[in-house]
């Protein structure tokens, strides 16, 4: 160290300690980046906060099998990485970090960063300075753990981890924080009385309302059995060597205390990020900081990547390490390593052009996406694919299922409006895009659309479109108003044009609905008209003292012309099933277009006179079958709270006609791979009608929101399903409001039925049990996400329904079965 | 390519119109509607066409029914085999049970005009006597799987089986604390409760329900009633009467369970006894000729 510091040294002025880049977090993108450095002879630091190199990966369980996906991405790192074991990753880096001679600083968390490009003092939180000519922030999105807020929060006693609950002995030990951390190290501690802990836990509140109702309950009987102290309504005031100061109800009181797990939360990094000047795409919780394609940020000198920067795959990450020091490094032409996967996916296209040439059409001619950098637009084409279609070409038919959204680069396409008549159309011009009411509603394509001569579109997967939508303002308006407009001339049928409607979008308003929010209340006189444009609503109506559930709205509908047609007060409350978004009409504008048009009006008239006929049906029928009222309603709601309001595709079980014999499990299990996707006796019943635990395949599904190889799809059917690039990362199953993804080894193969059957060899028919698949299994088979894929592909349709004997089950669509026939309808 | 998906979709539209519709009424009563005519039809030959000398297994008529019998029979027994093989193709297992139980039941007509009254001590009747046992076993599975399953739903309170197994281990946990300051001979019948197997009882105890050993009833028994005064003993009696309540949910799961599928105890292999019979009844028929 002392010849490097000699060596380094020029005239007095010490620059040994100016390294040309500091890298903060030694993951994958970080460790990437520190190796290019070391190889190109680039004075570094790389900065750990912990003892060992890439935490995150570091904290994976035992054996954890780490996938490396896109398998069509090519490695560009010094250092080697492909898919294995959590401990034999952890090792190869271990010896090349060694080998290649990256300068790593362990124990060095970074506390605060100062100065401009050429010259950061970056603070460390022992107290020691890091100087760097650039800075690279590798440092994922974990964040840290929130520290006690109480004097003493830097006391050696308080950990924020605890990985083997089993090492601690005759200790007086305080875990504070009420979540399911908090709760499952309580439990954990105190599981064995032979440890002899002394375990107290700490909540804030005086219920444990953020937790699973599980853990609750036994965190109550640990505590009915004196094995856990539970302290309500009290906080730790003060930390002490050997004590803990708390705050209760009724003053403050002093505890002996050996040890703290504090289990808060994290808090992530953005506002440690932002603190040093770096600017983020919108306020959003999903936003990334804003970057230039050097990965620069908003701030000279600083640059970002890795999971932070938007790519949370290990593999983009260490290519993105390897890059950014590069262009550190002054190479500007640098290809970036998605090259060969563009040109792979532009060779449809026509005319035999390069990469280049196409982003810069893309770039220039699609209206929304024109505020892209270079960067963002190739990223928003890894996940997008582009077509060449000729004149004629159908590019989606009415009621395929599609989340996708088109945008035309060149050429022109025909709507087809009409149902029955191929020939009705209505342009689409180059630079616009389509399907987007498929991406907003979640619900299937509305029109058949043709290519008017020569097409190329690029289709924009649900993932890249929300994304696009998030980051790029512009994009977000422009989708917007063509959304509104499209929703209103589909709504009204044919015989309008943008121009009538336009003073209607003009005066429209998009509003977000949390679940249970009410938009019309009956008895109101307000004369606004709603189009649901996600989600879906309920419509109540209030007979004799109680809500009566009248009908279900799914997106697409629109509500509240009545009042404004016959001048009525609101006859009923609409309220939303799940978080939804409407488009707000006013009611004045929304008059002016009826006045306008009278074949409007006719269509309004006639659906209002069949919403009128159900009203009145229904308070008929509420004198003299009381009962059946209040069936249809309670049970409506029921279905509603389990996720129907957002379903496509469900699985419902007759509880009187259900003998449990669980062949459904089975051939579900026996379609599958040997794996079943739904549990029949979980889930919730409301007079014998049963919503079993599986994939209601959501209209938005909840799964997709944060996977990381965007491995969740939806079908050709309408089905949600995983494919085979899951990395097993959990995510789907934690983000799933009704626990119907498990993470799995697939199974071996079981001997056949018949030999089952005639000699009992193998488990027999259904899912074999969980020793039966240790025993013959692959031990190497990596655990991924399994959930129902609705049977797509297998003929008959799903196995649940098929192999039900007694005619239980059935799968539904919540528009069909929440109707007052089909749910007072009795069973023989 | 289209119009493939369009129907798919129409498809699957349908199905997810579905209802509710029991096995015995599917389709509209469709298999009772065939089974019925079936019988009629062939009570009609019965009944008009002259058999000469009398009607008789062995006439042409007679052949006729039984070779329409023992076509059901084999047919009727491949459900075991449909129900286990999920394969692909658009059959419906509820289609297939209302079959087998429509045209089971016709076969009590169909076999005994086929035997033309005529019963003897003979491996002839053995297979008749066998195709009624399992008919009668059938019907009394028609009866269960008609009217239990609502109870199975009703006892079960979302719990599934292992919730309620759980749920007595946490009671079991912590009767095993609150038993401590408890004198010996109580503590001794908290431990014989604990230490009984949850699914004590056999065959007999979970058919009927009833369960005359049960250790926590006996315990129950022996601790005082109403409040004791002793908060240790109140506390136990208290946790007892949850396990009681909780054994006795368990055990109603089992009873309906077990009444569900008793009958095939005797249904299945009454099946391949008579499968057998038939083979010896059709081989000595042709052997005798």
């Amino acid at each position: 160290m002392v010849v490097q510091g000699v060596n380094l040294s020029r005239g007095g002025d010490r620059l040994s300690d100016l390294c040309k880049v500091a890298i903060v977090g030694s993951g994958p993108a970080g460790l990437s980046a520190a190796a290019r450095a070391a190889a190109l002879g680039m004075s570094h630091v790389l900065l750990e906060k912990t003892d060992h190199l890439s935490d995150t990966i570091f904290k994976y369980q035992k054996g954890k099998h780490v996938m490396a996906t896109p398998s069509n991405l090519v490695l560009r790192s010094d250092f080697d990485f492909d898919a294995g074991k959590r401990e034999t990753i952890l090792g190869i880096w271990d010896d090349q970090a060694a080998g290649q001679n990256v300068n790593v600083k362990y124990n060095a968390e970074v506390a605060k960063v100062e100065g401009e490009k050429g010259n950061f003092t970056i603070e460390l939180k022992n107290g020691e300075t890091v100087r760097a000519e650039a800075i690279v922030l590798a440092i994922g999105t974990q964040g840290n753990p929130n520290m006690l807020r109480c004097p003493g929060a830097e006391h050696p006693m308080i950990q924020y981890q605890l990985d083997d609950p089993g090492e601690y002995f005759d200790e007086h030990i305080t875990v504070v924080g009420s979540g399911d951390a908090g709760i499952e190290n309580a439990l954990g501690l105190a599981a064995d009385d032979a440890q002899r802990n002394t375990v107290t836990i700490l909540n804030r509140r005086d219920s444990f309302a953020r937790a699973k109702a599980a853990n609750v309950a036994l965190l109550e009987e640990a505590e009915q059995e004196g094995r856990i102290s539970v302290r309500r309504e009290t906080n730790p005031a003060e930390v002490k060597d050997g004590e803990l100061v708390l705050d209760t109800r009724d003053g403050q009181e002093t505890i002996r205390c050996d040890r703290i797990i504090a289990r808060t939360g994290s808090q992530p990094p953005r506002g440690f990020v932002e603190a040093m000047g770096i600017e983020f795409t919108s306020e959003e919780r999903s936003a990334f900081p804003k970057l230039t394609p050097a990965f620069e940020t908003t701030k000279p000198g600083i640059h970002v990547i890795g999971a932070l920067a938007g790519y949370p795959l290990i593999k983009h990450c260490m290519n993105q390490g390897y890059d950014v020091i590069e262009f550190l490094n002054g190479n500007e032409d640098l290809k970036p390593a998605d090259e060969p996967i563009l040109k792979e996916k532009f060779a449809v296209l026509p005319g035999n052009h390069d990469v280049e040439h196409w982003l810069d059409i893309f770039g220039s001619n699609v209206q929304i996406l024109e505020e892209l950098s270079p960067l963002q637009l190739r990223e928003l084409m890894l996940d997008s694919t582009v077509h060449a279609y000729n004149s004629g070409d159908v590019i989606f038919a009415r009621n395929e299922p599609g989340s996708s959204m088109f945008a035309i680069a060149q050429g022109n396409v025909a709507v087809e409006v009409n149902p029955d008549d191929a020939s009705v159309t209505v342009p689409i011009e180059q630079g616009s895009i389509f399907g987007e009411v498929g991406l907003i509603s979640g619900r299937r394509r509305g029109a058949t659309i043709r290519a008017d001569g020569p097409v190329v579109a690029i289709e924009l997967s649900r993932t890249a479109a929300l994304k696009l939508i998030a980051t790029s303002p512009g994009a977000a308006r422009a989708v917007n108003r063509i959304a509104v407009e499209r929703q209103l001339l589909q709504m009204f049928g044919s015989g309008l044009t943008a121009q009538d409607i336009a003073p209607l979008v003009e005066a429209s308003e998009v509003m977000e609905i949390k679940a249970g929010q009410k938009i019309i209340e009956e008895g109101a006189d307000d004369k606004d008209v709603f189009i649901i444009r996600r989600g879906s609503m309920i419509v109540e109506k209030n007979i004799g003292g109680r809500p009566v559930f009248l009908s279900y709205l799914p997106a697409g509908s629109y509500v509240g012309e009545m009042a404004v047609i016959d001048g009525s007060a609101r006859t009923a409350t609409v309220k939303a099933a799940i978080k939804a978004e409407v488009i707000r009409l006013p009611g004045e504008e929304f008059m002016r277009l009826l006045d306008a048009k009278p074949r409007i009006r006719e269509k309004a008239l006639a659906d209002m006179a069949g919403r009128r006929e159900l009203n009145a049906f229904i308070e008929s029928r509420k004198g003299e079958f009381d009962g059946a009222v209040d069936m249809y309603s309670e049970t409506a709601a029921f279905l509603v709270d389990q996720g129907l309001g957002e379903a496509t595709d469900v699985l419902l079980i007759d509880e009187k006609l259900c003998i449990g014999c669980d062949n459904c499990e089975k051939a579900c299990a026996d379609a599958h791979e040997g794996l079943s996707r739904l549990d029949r006796e979980a889930g919730k019943s409301y007079a014998h009608l049963h919503v079993p635990t599986s994939c209601r395949h959501c209209e938005h599904p909840h799964c997709m929101a944060d996977c990381p190889p965007n491995a969740i799809k939806r079908g050709p059917d309408g089905e949600v399903f995983i494919d085979e690039t899951c990395i097993g990362c959990g995510n789907c199953q934690r983000n799933c409001p009704y626990g119907v993804i498990r993470m799995d080894a697939k199974p071996p193969k079981k001997p056949s039925l018949l030999s089952w059957l005639f000699f009992g060899s193998g488990p027999g028919p259904g899912e074999a049990s969980y020793s039966w698949r240790k025993e013959n299994g692959d031990p190497e088979q990596p655990k991924q996400a399994i959930k129902c894929d609705m049977c797509s592909g297998i003929e008959g349709g799903p196995a649940c329904v098929r192999a039900c004997p007694t005619g239980a089950a059935i799968r539904v669509s919540p528009d069909k079965f929440l109707t007052f026939t089909k749910i007072t309808e009795d069973v023989e | 390519m289209a119009s493939k998906a369009q129907n798919k979709f129409q498809q699957d539209e349908q199905r997810r119109n579905a209802d509710h519709v029991s096995f015995l009424k599917h389709r509209n009563w469709r298999w009772l509607k065939v089974a019925a005519i079936l019988t009629v039809i062939l009570s009609l030959g019965y009944a008009l066409i002259d058999q000469e000398p009398r009607p008789n297994g062995g006439s042409w008529y007679g052949y006729t029914l039984g070779t329409i019998g023992l076509l059901l029979i084999v047919w009727l027994s491949l459900l075991g085999i449909r129900k286990r093989r999920p394969t692909p193709g658009s059959w419906s297992l509820k289609n297939w049970t209302s079959a087998h139980v429509w045209l089971g039941l016709s076969l009590t007509v169909i076999g005994t005009l086929h035997t033309g009254f005529q019963i003897g001590w003979n491996v002839h009747t053995l297979a008749y006597v066998l195709m009624l046992l399992v008919i009668v076993t059938g019907i009394y599975g028609i009866w269960a799987y008609a009217t239990l399953p609502a109870g199975l739903s009703s006892n079960r309170k979302e719990m599934t089986r292992s919730d309620m197994i759980e749920a007595l281990t946490a009671i079991d946990r912590q009767l095993e604390s609150a038993a401590q300051p408890l004198d010996r001979q109580q503590s001794d019948l908290v431990i014989a409760a604990l230490g009984q197997n949850v699914f004590y009882g056999g065959a007999l105890g979970r058919l009927t329900g009833s369960y005359p050993g049960c250790a926590t009833n006996r315990a129950l028994k022996n601790m005082p009633m109403g409040r004791s005064g002793e908060e240790a003993e109140d506390r136990v009696t208290n946790l007892l009467t949850r396990r009681a309540d909780q054994l006795g949910q368990i055990r109603r799961h089992l009873r309906i369970r077990a009444l569900l599928e008793v009958w095939l105890f005797i249904h299945i292999p009454a099946t391949i006894a008579l499968l057998a019979a038939l083979l010896a009844h059709v081989i000595s028929v042709f052997y005798y000729w």
